[in-house]
């Protein structure tokens, strides 16, 4: 059986890769797949912890931060899309409307 | 009907509150006239109902408790309870008011009958809230019932002067009916705060506020602090009743509509001052200085008044100066401790001279509301009515007998001459000659006024002349009964010398004044003159100023060249009422208006600009602050990052 400091390693790799891309880069559907990435490496920190203490919490935990990621997903999209149809863009620098 | 005196105030008060909130939207004018009217009519009957069944005597009635306020650090018990007193002095007080301002009532139904509906409830509304205070200053059995009165008779006052308060008054002084309203409001401030002050000294020598309580301890008062006391309500009585120096609001609240200048300006509200130093007769006659100043006060707003009325050319003016200075007669004699020839001559002024007024206001209809008599003349012809009775109340106002003014002013003046014959002092008889001056100077405007207005060649423009017409009935009606009292008052108050009738309004209030009428009884032998040579030398001066006005005025008004032939200054002066006006705004309202400035300046720099940089720097933050709000997701989800790590590291830590 592998340590769990291993998943937690490539956990943590996925989730820092994911939040520097969610705070650089400007395409909303780039940011988007950006957050995928970090809500995928909390699950699997989720699954890597579930299995070292034997216990089904942490499977539950990853079926629901699916269901919910998919949720946003569909939503952001949505969005993606009306702002696409607006501006002509998916630059989320020039979604700056509600700025004073 | 006397455990119904509580009733007497409440009816009008009950009148205001309908006509007032009901009036302008649901009622007709029919049902307005007739709750107004009718409250008042109701209040008069009970009046007389209560006045036969009191028969001379005293009845007090305490309704609730209005002030508990407790014990006072000496002891004395502070609980002023909201009671009436009916004695001699406010029954003839309550008939006066309630007679004549039914008769002034049914009046204003025809004066007012070109108001708008909301208008003439609004004014109906008004005259019965004033009836109502009214009532409460006469029948208050303490001070602060007095007061609240006193206060509110004052309200009404302005409500009613001001009520065309979108009108212009005097073009020239740019003096809007508003205006004038709030003119006569803040003078009488001055002389209430003298009323406050006046009633908390005799709160303080008597431990009482109670009017029965205070007069019966008024001997054992320091002679000091009774004579401040006297002088103080004496202050009150001068703003309220138009004396010398506070009498200038009086001429300009003839801006209200006429049977209002009747009803409040002339025969009741002004009265009131008058009243109060009556009612007050025991404190006064401990405090003999006091009376003096009452008395000279008095004399020489008199004899001031009526001179500038001989000046005037608007004949509300005219009017108005002349009730100042009849007013001045009856301090006079409230000086010379003639009490009862005090409220006898209010009694038969407040006929006689709401007859004039709304006589004045029956012309004033007529001539589709011209008011300058150099433009009126002959109306004889056209208005018999309101001619007759006009000159019936100029006969009376200028002491013919046997009309009404004959004998009130003979009384007064042989009060003051008993004075003066009791304590020898030579201002009483000056005084006496001051007064017998005033009734021939007043005469003689009366009759100037009369033969402008009635008689000669018509001076109006041909369209007025056109338009003229006898009032209607619900007018002329109060007129003719008015004329009857001017006629006939008179007789209630016959000098015993004469003989025939007994002195009536003498001898029912001698209870109240009982005091002042035994110093009268035992000065009647040492008076300088008979009572005979007295009046007669009255009698002469009237006639005198008839005589006179006559010589002067029969052709009609002085042509404006004629009548400054002499163009010297006196004329000038008259005219301009002595530039009392102009002298108040130099000495009192000038170094005001410079105070406010100075105090508007240092609101407007100071305080203001404090508040402002309060504001400023809260603003100043929030430029910094909005800094950090970028509008970019990318920069908050940074620092939600930076946050979460830091919390993490805390927490791990």
């Amino acid at each position: 059986m592998m340590p769990p400091h291993y998943f937690l390693l490539v956990a943590a790799l996925l989730f820092a890769i994911g939040c520097v891309g969610v705070l650089i880069r400007r395409n909303a559907i780039v940011i988007l797949m950006c957050i995928e990435l970090m809500l995928n490496a909390v699950n699997l920190t989720f699954a890597a912890f579930a299995n070292e203490s034997q216990s089904m919490t942490g499977h539950v935990f990853v079926f629901f931060v699916m269901t919910v990621a998919a949720a946003e997903a569909a939503v952001g999209l949505a969005i993606v899309i009306a702002l696409f149809r607006r501006r002509r863009t998916t630059d989320v620098d020039d979604a700056s409307l509600l700025r004073w | 009907m006397l455990q119904l005196l509580w009733l007497i105030p409440l009816l009008p008060l009950a009148g205001f509150a309908v006509n007032g909130l009901l009036g302008a939207r649901f009622l007709p004018r029919r049902a307005v006239a007739l709750v107004g009217c009718g409250s008042v009519l109701a209040a008069f009957v009970l009046s007389a109902g209560a006045v036969r069944e009191l028969a001379g005597g005293r009845f007090a009635q305490t309704l609730f408790e209005w002030l508990p306020m407790g014990q006072t650090p000496g002891g004395s018990d502070l609980t002023v309870s909201w009671g009436y007193a009916l004695d001699p002095l406010s029954a003839v007080m309550i008939l006066v008011v309630t007679g004549i301002g039914f008769l002034i009532h049914v009046y204003s139904i025809g004066y007012m009958e070109h108001e708008s509906k909301g208008g003439f409830a609004r004014f109906f509304a008004y005259l019965n809230l004033f009836m109502a205070m009214m009532l409460t200053l006469v029948l208050g059995a303490s001070l602060p019932v007095v007061f609240v009165g006193w206060e509110g008779v004052g309200l009404c006052s302005y409500l009613l002067i001001g009520f065309w308060y979108d009108r212009m008054f005097d073009e020239k002084a740019k003096m809007s009916c508003a205006d004038a309203g709030r003119k006569a409001f803040l003078t009488n401030r001055v002389g209430d705060v003298g009323f406050v002050l006046g009633m908390l000294i005799l709160f303080g020598a008597t431990g009482t506020l109670d009017i029965q309580g205070i007069l019966e301890g008024a001997g054992s008062i320091d002679p000091w602090w009774c004579g401040a006391a006297a002088l103080l309500l004496f202050l009150g009585a001068c703003g309220k009743s138009a004396q010398i120096p506070l009498y200038v609001w009086l001429p300009d609240a003839m801006a209200g509509p006429t049977p209002v200048s009747a009803l409040i300006h002339a025969a009741t509200m002004v009265t009131a001052g008058v009243y109060v130093t009556c009612r007050m007769a025991p404190l006064y006659l401990h405090a003999p200085d006091a009376m003096l100043v009452v008395a000279v006060v008095g004399g020489l707003t008199a004899l001031f008044a009526a001179i500038i009325g001989i000046a005037q050319d608007d004949i509300k003016k005219i009017l108005a100066y002349s009730t100042v200075s009849q007013l001045g007669y009856m301090m006079l004699a409230a000086g010379a401790g003639a009490f009862s020839a005090s409220v006898f001559h209010l009694m038969t002024h407040a006929f006689f001279k709401a007859l004039l007024f709304l006589g004045a206001g029956s012309v004033i209809h007529a001539m589709a509301g011209e008011q300058d008599i150099r433009r009126m003349g002959g109306l004889r012809r056209h208005l018999p009515i309101t001619h007759l009775t006009f000159l019936f109340a100029v006969l009376a106002i200028a002491g013919i007998p046997p009309f009404a003014g004959f004998f009130s002013k003979d009384e007064i003046l042989a009060g003051v001459l008993r004075a003066g014959g009791e304590s020898g002092s030579p201002i009483a008889l000056a005084l006496w000659a001051v007064g017998i001056l005033t009734a021939a100077i007043t005469a003689f405007y009366m009759t100037r006024l009369y033969l402008l207005v009635f008689t000669g060649a018509p001076r109006m423009t041909e369209e007025t002349r056109h338009h003229l017409h006898e009032s209607p009935a619900a007018m002329t009606l109060p007129l003719i009964v008015l004329a009857v009292g001017s006629a006939l008052a008179g007789f209630l108050g016959v000098p015993e010398f004469i003989g025939g009738l007994p002195n009536y309004l003498e001898h029912y209030l001698a209870p109240v004044f009982g005091a002042a009428a035994g110093v009268a009884e035992h000065a009647q032998g040492t008076a300088a003159l008979s009572e005979q040579a007295a009046m007669g030398i009255a009698l002469l001066a009237s006639l005198a100023g008839i005589v006179g006005a006559w010589a002067v005025y029969r052709r009609g008004p002085l042509a404006a060249g004629a009548g400054a032939a002499a163009p010297g200054g006196l004329t000038r002066v008259v005219k301009n009422r002595f530039y009392v006006d102009e002298a108040i705004d130099a000495v009192v309202l000038a170094p005001y208006r410079g105070l406010c400035r100075v105090a508007a300046a240092f609101d407007e720099r100071i305080v203001d600009r404090l508040v402002n940089s309060v504001g400023g720097a809260v603003d100043l933050a929030s430029q910094l602050g909005r800094l950090a709000q970028t509008g970019y997701v990318r920069n908050y989800a940074f620092v939600f990052f930076v946050g979460t790590i830091a919390v993490l590291i805390f927490v791990l830590q």
